[in-house]
């Protein structure tokens, strides 16, 4: 008995080791993105410099043929992010372009999923789920399928260039309305009855029960469309000439060929949104999954 | 009376579609009008002289080695990623459930990657799997040898751990909440009639489990056709033939303007998802009945 105990036990540590081992492979990125923005761009170059081949003829001396993986910079500078921050306002700017694309984007998008999604799920019928069937199928196509026709909408509408473009077809992206309405069918008929008995109109009843009951759910689409759009490389890219409009995220993507120091301590700047994101809404970030799953809700 | 409430209940219906029109207007004009036109330019000859030529553009692209070969490569990738991270999320689900120390850390661990902008993940895994790289210095050190990752055929593999690396966390926490709704009265009586593992988790948690698990089938197949964005930014326009998926593929066409290849690509897109999500959701209705009885 007590050694099926022990084995039992030894069993649970061996899980959790192997565990502890996963979830540090999954941290590893961000923290490595974090450590390195605080090293020295000699040091950088000298552990990555042979990711690169074209860097400059003074920095190809510190390179080794190796590429390092270090965590603990040898000298920890503010150098990085100096440049980043206040030498070059460049960043700033382009940070700024990225909070004017995803805020409104997020916002209103989440606006019309929360209408959209009563809809669906209040009096569903026959032809709705063929609409929402309809919407899940323009979900799952790949950006490339829907540029096009997105770049000739925004060319007949005079907005090619401007952030509209970019902000308008991503609104009425279908994907939070799909997470949305499965969590508002779960909600019970006999919530609405009961309120509809107390004399609640149907906009009530929307405002009233069914906004509050998905409050997490809400928030954690708000925050997975946020992520999402946060990262957007291609549309702008596409939609806007101008690079004065450009989020950061364009610029981080074309930085590899540049100053890899720089592109840690810009990643990590990136990131701090969507970190404090996590730290004030990770509980609802999974309460909200967990009211999503399921097909049909 | 009967006939008042039926009146009331149709100006609540009415509201109900009324809320519908927001979106239906919006995707009407930026997805669906626009893809009719994207129909229309994979049947006609050219953008200029817009002559009708029927199914033409559609042979010459199931003709073209490189549109086959990138179709190929994505179904490839779609069949080994998708399945993979259903059946990893839920291990990892299942493990998480036990009661250990430090579960909430982990959880957020998991979830970490979801924080990281694509261009900084491309960055660590260059330094991760590059020729002289961290897992090449490691495999040497223990006495391996090394492979060139991203320059041979491995290079789907890099691409699979990325996609799983980066999906896992998200779809675990579906499964967790999926494995806490199961109701324990049943799981107790299954206990008492001496059921075993494998039994309670074939019989009870796998038909509880089967809508989330098209859930996640569908969110992850969503998923493995955005991950051509760290593919891209990782080798470029042109990557290793193994490594050339549909999407560099309608990249390509669309820088080079070659729209009726671009539309007729992009319709064979759509009717394969629409067949492929159809099958999905009859799976799911009949399960899903299933679940209910």
């Amino acid at each position: 008995m007590i050694s099926l105990k022990k084995q039992k036990k030894a069993a649970s540590y061996a899980v959790w080791a192997f565990i502890f081992t996963a979830a540090l492979l999954f941290l590893l990125p961000t923290v490595l993105t974090l450590a390195n923005s605080f090293m020295t761009s000699n040091e950088i170059s000298a552990n990555y410099g042979a990711l690169f081949g074209n860097m400059t003829d003074n920095k190809k001396v510190f390179m080794s043929e190796n590429v390092n993986l270090k965590f603990i910079p040898d000298k920890v500078t503010l150098d990085q992010y100096k440049a980043v921050l206040i030498t070059n306002s460049d960043y700033l700017m382009k940070f700024w372009n990225s909070v004017m694309l995803t805020v409104p984007i997020t916002v209103f998008q989440l606006a019309v999923a929360i209408l959209t999604s009563y809809g669906f799920a209040r009096y569903p019928g026959k032809i709705k789920s063929i609409i929402f069937f309809a919407y899940i199928i323009l979900m799952i196509m790949p950006y490339q399928v829907t540029l096009v026709p997105n770049f000739l909408v925004a060319d007949k509408f005079g907005i090619l260039n401007t952030r509209a473009s970019v902000i308008l077809p991503a609104i009425f992206s279908p994907f939070s309305i799909f997470l949305l309405t499965k969590v508002m069918k779960r909600i019970p008929v006999s919530y609405v009855e009961a309120a509809k008995l107390d004399g609640a109109g149907e906009l009530q009843i929307l405002t009233k029960i069914y906004l509050p009951l998905c409050k997490s759910a809400i928030i954690s689409v708000a925050m997975l469309v946020f992520i999402d759009y946060w990262n957007m490389v291609e549309q702008p890219l596409v939609l806007m000439n101008d690079q004065d409009y450009h989020p950061l995220s364009v610029f981080l993507s074309q930085i590899n060929t540049g100053d890899i120091g720089l592109a840690f301590a810009v990643g990590t700047v990136y990131m701090v949104p969507t970190i404090l994101m996590f730290l004030y809404g990770e509980d609802y970030l999974v309460e909200g999954i967990t009211t999503s799953g399921g097909i049909k809700g | 009376m009967k006939r008042k409430q039926q009146c009331g209940r149709r100006r609540e219906r009415i509201f109900s579609d009324i809320c519908l029109i927001p979106s239906l207007v919006g995707v009407l004009i930026f997805f669906i009008i626009p893809f009719g036109i994207v129909i229309y330019y994979s049947l006609i000859n050219n953008s200029i002289t817009k002559q009708f030529v029927g199914l033409d553009n559609y042979t010459k692209l199931l003709g073209n080695s490189a549109f086959l070969e990138a179709s190929k490569n994505t179904s490839l990738f779609s069949l080994t990623a998708v399945p993979l991270s259903v059946l990893l999320s839920l291990g990892l689900a299942m493990l998480l459930e036990r009661n250990i120390p430090g579960k909430s850390i982990f959880r957020t661990f998991f979830l970490s990657p979801l924080m990281v902008p694509s261009a900084s993940v491309v960055l660590v895994w260059q330094v991760l799997f590059h020729n002289h790289g961290t897992i090449n210095q490691i495999t040497e050190f223990f006495g391996g040898q090394g492979t060139d990752w991203m320059n041979s055929g491995k290079g789907q593999v890099v691409i699979v751990m990325m996609f799983l690396w980066k999906n896992l966390g998200y779809n675990m926490i579906l499964f967790m909440s999926a494995l806490c709704s199961i109701p324990k009265d049943i799981i107790e009586v299954a206990d008492l009639e001496g059921a075993g593992r494998l039994w309670k988790f074939v019989h009870i948690k796998l038909r509880y489990l089967s809508p989330t698990i098209l859930f996640v089938l569908i969110l992850s197949l969503i998923n493995s056709f955005k991950v051509f964005r760290e593919v891209y930014l990782l080798t470029g326009d042109h990557p290793l033939a193994k490594l050339y998926m549909l999407q560099h593929f309608m990249n390509n066409t669309f820088n080079s303007f070659d729209y009726q290849k671009l539309s007729a690509a992009a319709v064979i897109f759509a009717i394969v998802m629409i067949v492929i999500m159809a099958i999905l959701l009859i799976t799911e209705n009949i399960f899903g009945k299933d679940v209910e009885n």
